[in-house]
């Protein structure tokens, strides 16, 4: 019963937090913020984020990091966009089998990833930072060879839909997101592997002695992973309508960002996938508001890295609370 | 010596010798003292930086943001000394003193707040980057005072090669051996060192055992931070420019050296014998591949694949180990 009450009021608080923010981006500039093509492109630019948050999110659940999801990403847009911009189909355009032969060669790049990932980890033993930080500079160092640092771009009208276009007003990648955000979150609270997967974040040795199969579990969560960052791809190099090694490098903070701010502990076990939501709303406001009043993108950075330590300070103060209250009670 | 063989630093030296053979026998140009001494000063840099995220990881944390902040003690020190003048001896003492204050930030921050290294340091980094970028505009620096300019020039010993030219034993590599042996020093001999390793290994162990832990943290990360400073002189004086970008990504080069080591994130492991032989391999690799005219692009590629392997390879040796004494205990308890 006290467990769900405390879930409540995080996210009330994280609601609070994100009505705040509305309304001070608001007032600072009434006459563009309210605008319907402001929060149109909110809604178009949050999809790539958020799906790369999710990505991010499982694996901090185990109470690991991915720090190969933006490279993941990266790779798959770059294999799809070869496979569609093949000379061989230059002058007519890529037929409707190239097009999804291109989306699911993407995703099985992005599959392979956290294969890897998943075997260095649970498998092999290694720290989950070490494994993503070497799948990382590999990935990013096949990207780099594979392009040789050209951009690779012209996709056909099916592939731009993906991250430009709308089904009844609404944004189509926004519709991507929330059907990953709504399957991932049916992983995580209503299948033995999700449960699994909280339960490794809280307590490994328990969860194999109580039956668990600990390497499974977290080869799951890699290839799960690694399956979001390649739908995040798709939905990037569409909305860049073009792929290129080191796309994108800046959101790794921003995933982790998202995720410790909607309420995902970073010791594992703990988060949902409705906190991350309402985290990656407020940072959209943040960085659309931000971008409106002319800040630097760079000054946005700085801004996303204070407020991460901010937000990791108050939770010490919030845990310390909690901790003097439960001790009070007993 | 038969410990030695069985030890991370011997499989590394092997790896470094069969390169090494390998790389000269198809380009001579390799194996020469020429080469040698040119690599030892301009991995100085590298050297300095990972004997610091050496001493993170001995403690059980790892820093991303120490490139950022190199950058910045480096750009501090550039401008300060050319408006206010000075010597090389204050240079390195501005240098430091930003690079200590930024790491000791990042220390205070996970010994206090108890939030993780990697996130801590992923925050400053963007935190430090943005900030620098803002304030100096990405503006670069060439009108360097004439005086730092030419200490780069000094070598310790000359010597002439076949065509004539002078090289030598830089003064910037002095830098890189005078703080390999204090690191020696501290980790071998000092409670400080012991006190590092304790923490590393099990910090809770550490702390009942009446070692000061948190401020034993704080300590890693301003020393990061020191060697941080001395990299951005050793920086400057190797390229002679002071730009806000030029140092970005190469945070992860270190890492990957020290962890080539022997060094692990788990804590409590590493060696500064294994941490030299990391930046060797990777210079090793880097000049090989430049000698040997392999395209620059698939550096990261080799780098990525040496770490993983590397990685791998010792976290498995390690499982094992632990499997091995687990069945001991067993077959104690069994037959007692």
């Amino acid at each position: 019963m006290k467990a769900s009450t405390g879930k409540k009021n995080e996210l009330l608080v994280l609601t609070i937090i994100m009505v705040l923010t509305f309304a001070l981006m608001t007032i600072l500039d009434p006459g563009q913020f309210l605008r319907s093509c402001n929060l149109q492109g909110m809604a178009f630019q949050l999809p790539e984020l958020g799906v790369l948050s999710i990505a991010m999110m499982v694996v901090m659940l185990t109470g690991g990091i991915n720090l190969s999801v933006i490279a993941t990403a990266n790779i798959a847009g770059i294999v799809t966009a070869l496979i569609l911009t093949a000379p061989a189909d230059a002058v007519s355009g890529p037929s409707g089998f190239i097009i999804l032969l291109a989306l699911l060669a993407g995703l099985a790049a992005a599959v392979a990833v956290g294969a890897l990932n998943g075997a260095l980890v649970a498998y092999i033993g290694v720290t989950p930072i070490l494994a993503t930080l070497g799948s990382m500079i590999l990935v990013n160092g096949l990207t780099i060879v594979i392009t040789k640092g050209y951009v690779i771009s012209g996709f056909p009208d099916a592939i731009r839909f993906i991250g430009n276009g709308t089904i009844a007003g609404i944004p189509f990648p926004l519709i991507i997101f929330a059907v990953l955000a709504a399957l991932t979150a049916l992983i995580l609270n209503r299948t033995p592997t999700g449960f699994n997967i909280y339960m490794y974040g809280s307590n490994e040795t328990a969860t194999l002695f109580s039956g668990g199969n600990n390497r499974r579990i977290i080869m799951r969560t890699y290839l799960i992973s690694g399956l979001l960052s390649g739908f995040a791809a798709l939905i990037m190099i569409s909305r860049f309508n073009s792929a290129k090694a080191g796309y994108g490098s800046s959101y790794l903070l921003v995933t982790i960002l998202a995720a410790v701010l909607g309420g995902v502990s970073s010791e594992g076990g703990f988060g949902r996938i409705s906190g991350l939501i309402l985290a990656l709303v407020t940072l959209q406001i943040i960085s659309s508001g931000l971008n409106l009043l002319r800040v630097s993108s760079f000054m946005t950075i700085a801004i996303w890295g204070f407020t991460m330590i901010l937000v990791m300070v108050v939770n010490y103060y919030i845990d310390q609370r909690r901790e003097r209250l439960l001790h009070a009670a007993s | 010596m038969k410990r030695f063989l069985k030890t991370h630093e011997f499989y590394v030296l092997t790896v470094i010798l069969i390169l090494s053979a390998a790389i000269t026998i198809i380009n001579p140009n390799f194996f020469t003292l020429e080469n040698g001494l040119d690599l030892l000063k301009s991995y100085s840099f590298m050297g300095v930086l990972a004997i610091g995220i050496l001493f993170v990881l001995i403690s059980g944390g790892i820093d991303i943001s120490f490139a950022a902040t190199a950058t910045i003690a480096e750009y501090i020190m550039a401008v300060v000394s050319i408006q206010m003048g000075g010597n090389m001896f204050t240079a390195i003492l501005i240098a430091s003193l930003v690079g200590i204050t930024l790491g000791a930030f990042n220390g205070f921050l996970i010994a206090k707040y108890r939030i993780p290294p990697i996130i801590t340091t992923i925050a400053t980094m963007n935190f430090y980057y943005g900030i620098l970028t803002v304030v100096t505009g990405g503006k670069w620096i060439y009108a360097l005072p004439d005086w730092f300019r030419s200490f780069a020039d000094i070598r310790v010993i000359t010597l002439t090669s076949k065509t004539g030219t002078p090289y030598g034993l830089s003064v910037i590599t002095l830098f890189w051996v005078i703080i390999t042996v204090a690191a020696i020093f501290i980790l071998r001999y000092t409670m400080l060192g012991r006190g590092i390793y304790a923490t590393g290994g099990d910090i809770n162990s550490a702390e009942r055992v009446g070692f000061p832990v948190r401020k034993l943290q704080v300590f890693v990360y301003a020393f990061m931070g020191l060697m941080a400073g001395i990299a951005g002189v050793i920086q400057a004086l190797l390229v002679q420019t002071v730009a806000p970008n030029s140092i970005v990504g190469k945070e992860l080069d270190v890492i990957a050296a020290v962890v080539l080591g022997g060094a692990s994130l788990a804590g409590g492991i590493g060696s500064v014998g294994g941490t030299l032989l990391g930046v060797f391999l990777i210079a090793i690799v880097k000049n090989g591949m430049t000698l040997v005219k392999i395209p620059a692009v698939w550096y990261d590629v080799f780098i990525g694949i040496v770490i993983l392997i590397s990685v791998s390879f010792s976290s498995w040796q390690r499982k094992k180990e632990h499997q091995h004494s687990n069945i001991e205990i067993d077959t104690a308890e069994a037959s007692s």
